[in-house]
């Protein structure tokens, strides 16, 4: 591990790069630089000089960054990507959690083995927090379609509210769905039969 | 893998995408009796390493990619193929207003001819250097693109050096046009609908067409990985019949509304049906006053033969490798430059078709400029254009 070594991360995202900012500061990295314009994005890193570059897969300046690999009077050191040939699994995972990694070139593999396996496990921790932000968001949605389809049933049947839940629990399982999509069929129903 | 999975395929939000969304999106992929996923991509970074490392099956690439990805040049060696050519020409150059002016008052003719519009470049270019001005900047969409290589082989007509005299950097397609406007960069070499989308703006001129610097030259590809096509081989031949099928419709000039329709959806390419149609069409407006140029070389998306692979295309993206020092001279990467396009699986795949390219200028390839390309001495060919950078650099 090499705290001197210069990171920069190009990410859209904020909160993801601040996890992986922070992530990278606890494991001893103090040169951690966020990219957040991509306008002129090359001069940017090259002002920077970074020794690692990592970016999301998500941002169309991937490509920007490809032009780093080719030779020209703008360069003052070619980079390359972190995996070479044998590095197909790395790549296959770094793909899967949507990160990519460019490094300056002759920098030792193993010690940015590390780097990217932090960001990996990152991001990936990012994606399961956004994966549990949705269902909350569903379920919030969900329970505000069958707190609606209660509200039409007690008024149409003349129903208590619990009798109300426990009719369309009833036709959920009856019908092997979920009760959210029962309260949205009562929804829709009633919204044509208006 | 049964043909009953649907398949992977990548794609950019290009109008050259638009056999492969035909395909998926029309029902020809159905009636061969496979199913397409189709996912848009940002880069065509993303693209290619989706493409190596098995997320996707196949893609919309583009034609030097798959080259350098066979070869291994600036990433890992993944071989690919293509049974199927996606698009030959299709893209333009468009200038700011104002360098659009700059290169009209230094022409000593008519600027329509992209060698009287290089040599004016090249005085515009000088002139900005006595006076200590920035270099003019151009933006392409990858180091290995055909945009690229025409924007050099334009300039370098005008006898300019494109690593020293210009800046060339690489912009997403739909950052084309914001970056236009912007001021980052002064001109840009882009596939449709950009171009049109920048004239529409008011914000660029198109100075020419691709077709207009050469005349036939291959732009995306079908690409398949080499082993998955050899363990997929029946899949293939039903993925390049149903691209087949979709070329043909998408050319016939009575299905353009419809095809134009299909591609402007928010999830294929997300841009105005009006623009979509003047691009299939081949009537490109070339600046804000209203004037349209119309081409029948503009792009090509399977008719006069244009679908079926030609192997010479591969040996001059590769020759335009080696001359902008991306690639060494080497008998073995032009071997395997030319075994990238694969005119034995699109005849295999379409028995009984008569594809040959019916139209092609006489070298293949129909350049503006220099000598006649002779794919089997590059190294000649090269040597003809005595350019000023060093080969190999």
């Amino acid at each position: 591990m090499d705290p001197s070594l210069k990171i920069v991360i190009v990410d859209e995202s904020p909160v993801r790069a601040a996890i992986l900012a922070d992530g990278l500061r606890e494991a001893g990295f103090t040169q951690v630089i966020r990219i957040e314009e991509t306008a002129n994005l090359l001069a940017r890193i090259y002002s920077i000089d970074p020794d690692v570059v990592l970016i999301d897969l998500e941002n169309p300046s991937r490509d920007v960054l490809e032009q780093m690999f080719q030779v020209s009077r703008a360069v003052k050191r070619p980079i390359a990507m972190f995996v070479d040939q044998s590095d197909t699994a790395s790549i296959q995972a770094s793909v899967d959690a949507g990160v990519s990694a460019y490094i300056v070139d002759g920098l030792k593999k193993e010690r940015i083995k590390h780097i990217l396996d932090l960001c990996i496990s990152r991001f990936n921790a990012f994606a399961r927090l956004q994966a549990e932000l949705e269902s909350t968001k569903t379920a919030l949605e969900e329970r505000k379609v069958i707190d609606r389809a209660k509200g039409i049933l007690m008024k149409a049947r003349n129903l208590s509210e619990e009798e109300a839940y426990a009719l369309m629990r009833r036709s959920a399982m009856n019908e092997n769905r979920k009760i959210a999509e029962i309260a949205q069929s009562i929804l829709t129903a009633s919204e044509l039969l208006k | 893998m049964s043909p009953r999975e649907p398949l992977r395929i990548g794609f950019i939000p290009l109008c050259d995408a638009a056999v492969t969304i035909v395909a998926a999106d029309r029902g020809f992929a159905a009636a061969e009796g496979i199913e397409i996923e189709l996912i848009r991509e940002v880069s065509w970074s993303n693209v290619r390493d989706k493409l190596n490392i098995g997320l996707f099956d196949a893609a919309h690439l583009l034609a030097p990619v798959a080259i350098a990805s066979s070869l291994g040049l600036g990433h890992i060696k993944v071989p690919l193929i293509a049974p199927l050519a996606l698009g030959v020409n299709g893209n333009a150059i468009t200038v700011s207003p104002a360098l659009h002016a700059e290169i009209a008052a230094a022409a000593d003719g008519d600027i329509g001819d992209p060698r009287v519009s290089a040599r004016a470049l090249a005085r515009v270019v000088e002139v900005r250097k006595c006076r200590g001005g920035e270099p003019l900047t151009f933006g392409m969409t990858f180091p290995f693109s055909s945009h690229n290589y025409s924007l050099r082989f334009w300039m370098a007509a005008g006898g300019l050096n494109p690593d020293e005299d210009v800046q060339l950097v690489v912009l997403p397609p739909p950052y084309m046009v914001d970056s236009l406007a912007n001021g980052q960069v002064d001109a840009f070499c882009v596939g449709g609908p950009w171009n049109s989308v920048a004239v529409d703006l008011r914000l660029g001129v198109i100075l020419h067409l691709g077709s207009d610097i050469l005349s036939n030259a291959v732009e995306k590809l079908l690409a398949v990985r080499e082993r998955w096509a050899r363990d997929n081989a029946e899949v293939l031949q039903r993925l390049t019949r149903a691209h087949r099928q979709a070329a043909a419709f998408v050319e016939e000039p009575a299905n353009r509304s419809e095809v134009a329709a299909l591609l402007a959806a928010p999830n294929r390419i997300g841009v105005d049906v009006e623009i979509i149609e003047r691009v299939l069409a081949g009537r490109i407006k070339v600046s804000a006053d209203g004037r349209i140029r119309a081409s029948d070389r503009y792009l090509l998306m399977g008719r006069n033969g244009s679908a079926r692979p030609d192997p010479l295309q591969a040996a001059w993206l590769y020759a335009q490798m080696v001359r902008w020092g991306q690639a060494p001279m080497s008998a073995e990467l032009l071997a395997a430059a030319r075994a990238v396009f694969r005119p034995d699986l699109f005849d295999a795949a379409l028995a009984g078709e008569s594809s040959e390219a019916t139209d092609a200028p006489a070298d293949g390839v129909g350049a503006v400029a220099g000598p006649a390309f002779d794919p089997n001495d590059i190294g000649g060919y090269l040597a003809g254009w005595n350019d000023k950078r060093s080969l190999g650099n």
